[in-house]
């Protein structure tokens, strides 16, 4: 008798535990007034940027709107959460991810009038579209540039060639300690190595009929790749000294705004740090090697998703479709992170007071768009590896197929 | 008492919570297992009995659920071939497939849509109130079909969208997003497909280029007239000539992915050179860190030295601080022309160009990450061990150092040897100090896959994510692999103490 009794107390008690979690619990999750929302996610950057304007959105419309930043890894981040129905109805990202995001099946295709693509730079378009169709509302287009520092080279180089003389020049007056900063590292760097990589004559993917890239056709395994090499060899640590192993993404900031080489190449996003640094300077497009290819390099585009399985998706349409796509927003972004916008009223707006922005999507107006194929997963690490290992004096032939070697291994 | 009713209310309150997303999902197992736990607790400490079961049930419970639960489901993981493209069901995949490949119909008219309901905004039927871009004329789109709207009393936006009709109620953006569900079914059949909107103020008349024959278990392209047949051994759709569409399904693949691992030309070829440096690695680290901790730390336990505490805490900094940006700090002091470590000693060796270098380099980072650790155990077990015992030698005539190498050591080894098995298998797998350090490198000019200081851990993640996306089901079976190799050697290790526990 007395044991049921203590059971029974105890039960009781355990009850009361239980309701008084619920009920704050409770009270917390019904402030959704009538449970419309809208979720978007985006990088920790971006996500402070699209804030303002979408909240905006929000009240107007009457919904309320989420912005949640995701600071790591958001693209797999994303596609596991959509999978499990726990994703966003919009997310924010680099062009380069749909074809994976479309291989998950967690991006829908979106429809524009022919008025919405006009509005467009063409470039940036033709980087959402996959497969015939557009999945992406694009907010940033981005290439590499060349960096120079006017007080020690005042004047563009014309040529690779002439930009590694002056370098040397400079090297050699004790003026700098470096020819030119561009970021290798150890296990190299692919994107920055495009232009120097297309200019010698190679390529990646060749295009199919419909101007996709075609995976079948890798270009690493073609001897233009091969002479390309012994040029970014040429180039490295048994040659002229200008592409090094110990400049990395990490360190190529500090050589160029602490004034040890002349010229940086990368991508807008070193404006600020360069600014703040007030070295002066001037972005011009990367130049080729004399009687070479144009220098090419990867053209990114940012832009805005729609989630398959997002729980509003009618509203995140309209959303991205027909707000998202005002100059407004275009220039709020931009000012977040200056990088030129795609939406032609917004770059125009923003190039009145920016000269540097005409001159970045001049620099990338004939560059590549940087396949959003899923196979290009497959190249950025043996392609890289490859070219730091010539950088480094390894023998270019033998090295770039055995990089073709492992991609194709890869592809299958 | 108070505690037990406490405790015993919040797994009750644990278990409910718990409960709500369970039977939402309808996860009847889930929900089952969830009760039958929750039920042995309470049988098992509502009773004045059932002692043993008390201490047992807590540490049973983690150890499963932390312990035995993940290793289960890696290994359930391994038999598929869960993976980007193959995350979801097969219906997923045709439901993506299928709208994918939703295109506008050629030649047709843009819409401005106004979204609005018969009668009540929240139950009432929807319809879409249509205007031509063009023409600026008006129609009413149901799921029947298409007629046109009355003009009286009919008032339309600058932009051409319906803000008022007699007999329906237009609804305002918000509203619309609110009828969600009616809506993501809702289409205006045409001739040719069906008007669906983009997005809440416009529509298009669009119609999938591909759909789902269950006839044939295949997808068919109403353009091309090409089919995709239904592969359930890969999870794919696959046409005659062997090309696959993107999107997969996940499927059991059976010993597949193990026999991969077996059978990859490159992972046999180099797996036997990865353990050698992986033993060697953790080896090395264990015995690195042990000596000097043990070290210092005797140096620092005597007593006649002063300031002991403040060299103490000194010593324990690099424990304390973060070690991903240690990692990374310490990278950058190898790097060759600009870090610290070559222009202080004025040396120009590109560290991680080597093989050999790149070992010494993250050695001896783990050296520095890793003796702070041994130096707080080692000082731990030393203040542990009887100070008679030391007198007693020295009374019997013994040199300290004989007295160290034949009483104190043994001591501390058998405190210490189960924690230098755990932390060989803690650096068997250290995947942070060579991912951010070397990154595996340096890789041979003509293998970009595997480079010198690659763990087999490291390893693995770059043959399961450096490839095609993420491929879990191939990674979840090398790990099985990873699993079985440090079990072996920590069974070894443990056998080897207790045979070192028999000397005392």
């Amino acid at each position: 008798m007395r044991v049921r009794r203590t059971t029974l107390a105890l039960l009781m008690a355990g009850l009361m535990v239980l309701l008084a979690g619920c009920g704050s619990g409770g009270g917390a999750s019904d402030s959704g007034s009538e449970g419309v929302s809208l979720t978007i996610w985006a990088d920790d950057k971006y996500s402070r940027a699209i804030k303002e304007s979408a909240t905006k959105w929000g009240e107007l419309n009457d919904v309320q709107v989420n912005v949640q930043a995701v600071s790591k890894d958001l693209q797999t981040v994303y596609v596991t959460a959509a999978q499990a129905g726990k994703g966003p109805d919009l997310v924010m990202g680099a062009h380069d991810w749909i074809g994976n995001l479309v291989q998950n099946g967690t991006v829908d295709p979106l429809q524009l009038t022919d008025d919405t693509r006009a509005a467009f730079n063409e470039l940036a378009l033709q980087g959402v579209t996959y497969n015939g169709q557009i999945y992406g509302i694009p907010y940033a287009i981005e290439n590499v540039v060349l960096f120079r520092n006017t007080d020690l080279a005042p004047q563009a180089p014309r040529t690779l060639e002439e930009l590694v003389a002056k370098g040397k020049e400079l090297k050699a007056a004790g003026k700098v300690s470096e020819i030119m900063a561009l970021p290798v590292g150890p296990n190299g760097d692919a994107y920055h190595m495009y232009p120097i990589y297309t200019s010698a004559g190679g390529y990646l993917f060749g295009k199919g009929a419909e101007g996709d890239y075609d995976p079948k056709d890798l270009g690493l395994s073609k001897p233009e790749a091969a002479r390309a090499f012994e040029r970014i060899g040429e180039l490295g640590e048994k040659g002229e000294g200008a592409l090094k192993r110990s400049i990395s993404p990490d360190n190529v900031t500090s050589i160029f705004t602490g004034k040890k080489t002349a010229f940086l190449l990368s991508g807008p996003w070193q404006i600020p740090d360069v600014e703040k640094s007030g070295v002066p300077y001037e972005i011009t497009p990367i130049p080729g090697f004399q009687g070479g290819k144009e220098a090419r390099p990867f053209v990114g585009v940012q832009a805005m998703y729609v989630a398959s399985q997002g729980r509003f998706k009618s509203l995140a349409q309209e959303f991205a479709t027909n707000y998202f796509i005002q100059p407004e927003v275009a220039v709020a972004l931009y000012k977040a992170d200056r990088r030129p916008p795609p939406l032609k009223a917004a770059f125009e707006e923003v190039s009145k007071t920016d000269p540097d922005m005409a001159k970045i999507l001049d620099a990338g107006k004939n560059g590549d768009i940087m396949p959003a194929i899923p196979e290009m997963a497959t190249v950025w690490d043996p392609l890289g590896k490859a070219q730091s290992a010539t950088v480094g004096g390894a023998p270019p032939g033998s090295t770039v197929a055995a990089a073709a070697k492992a991609i194709e291994g890869q592809i299958k | 008492m108070l505690v037990k009713i406490a405790l015993l209310g919040l797994v009750l309150a644990i278990a409910i919570f718990g409960a709500f997303p369970l039977i939402e999902q309808q996860q009847w197992l889930g929900l089952a297992l969830l009760v039958l736990v929750t039920a042995v607790i309470f049988w098992v400490y509502l009773s004045p009995r059932r002692i043993p079961a008390k201490y047992l049930i807590p540490g049973t419970l983690f150890l499963l659920a932390f312990q035995v639960f993940p290793v289960l489901y890696t290994m359930s993981t391994a038999f598929t071939n869960f993976g980007d493209a193959h995350r979801g069901s097969k219906e997923d995949a045709i439901q993506a497939i299928e709208g994918a490949s939703i295109t506008k119909v050629e030649g047709s008219t843009d819409y401005r849509l106004a979204v609005a309901t018969e009668g009540d905004p929240i139950t009432g039927d929807i319809v879409f109130l249509l205007t031509d871009f063009e023409t600026k004329q008006s129609q009413v789109g149901t799921s029947d079909g298409l007629e046109p709207l009355p003009p009286e009393g009919v008032q339309l936006s600058p932009l051409g969208n319906v803000t008022e009709a007699p007999g329906y109620t237009i609804l305002t953006i918000g509203a619309a997003g609110a009828r969600e569900e009616d809506l993501a079914d809702f289409s205006v059949p045409t001739e040719n497909g069906a008007i669906v909107a983009a997005g809440l103020t416009r529509a298009f008349e669009g119609a999938p280029q591909r759909a789902y024959d269950e006839a044939c278990d295949c997808i068919k392209d109403a353009e091309t007239g090409q089919t995709w047949t239904a592969d359930e051994t890969d999870g794919l759709f696959v046409d005659d000539q062997g090309e696959n569409l993107a999107q997969g399904w996940q499927v059991n693949v059976g010993l597949r992915n193990f026999a991969d691992v077996v059978t990859d030309p490159l992972i046999a070829k180099y797996f036997f050179r990865t353990l050698v440096w992986n033993l060697a690695f953790a080896a090395l680290t264990v015995a690195g860190t042990f000596a000097l901790g043990l070290l210092v730390a005797v140096v620092l336990n005597h007593e006649r030295l002063k300031g002991q505490r403040i060299y103490r805490s000194l010593l324990i900094l690099p424990y304390a601080m973060p070690a991903f940006a240690m990692l990374l700090l310490w990278r950058d002091m190898f790097n060759t022309d600009f870090g610290l470590i070559n222009r202080m000693f004025g040396t120009e060796v590109n560290w991680f160009g080597k093989p050999v270098t790149a070992m010494i380099a993250v050695l001896l980072v783990q050296l520095w990450m890793g003796y702070p650790y041994m130096f707080l155990v080692a000082t731990g077990a030393l203040q542990s061990i009887p100070g008679d015992l030391k007198e007693a030698a020295s009374v019997d005539g013994a040199k300290p150092v004989y007295a160290f190498r034949t009483i104190i050591f043994p001591l501390l080894l058998v405190a210490l040897a189960p924690l230098m098995i755990a932390s060989f298998a803690f650096n068997f797998n250290n995947f942070n100090a060579i991912y951010m350090v070397s990154e595996g490198g340096p890789f041979p000019p003509d293998n970009p896959q595997i480079g010198a200081t690659d763990l087999l851990i490291t390893y693995t993640y770059r043959l399961a994510f450096g490839a095609q996306g993420a491929q879990y089901g191939f990674a979840a079976a090398v790990s099985v692999f990873i699993f079985l190799i440090v079990a072996v050697f920590s069974i070894i290790g443990f056998r080897r103490t207790r045979a070192l526990e028999e000397v005392n």
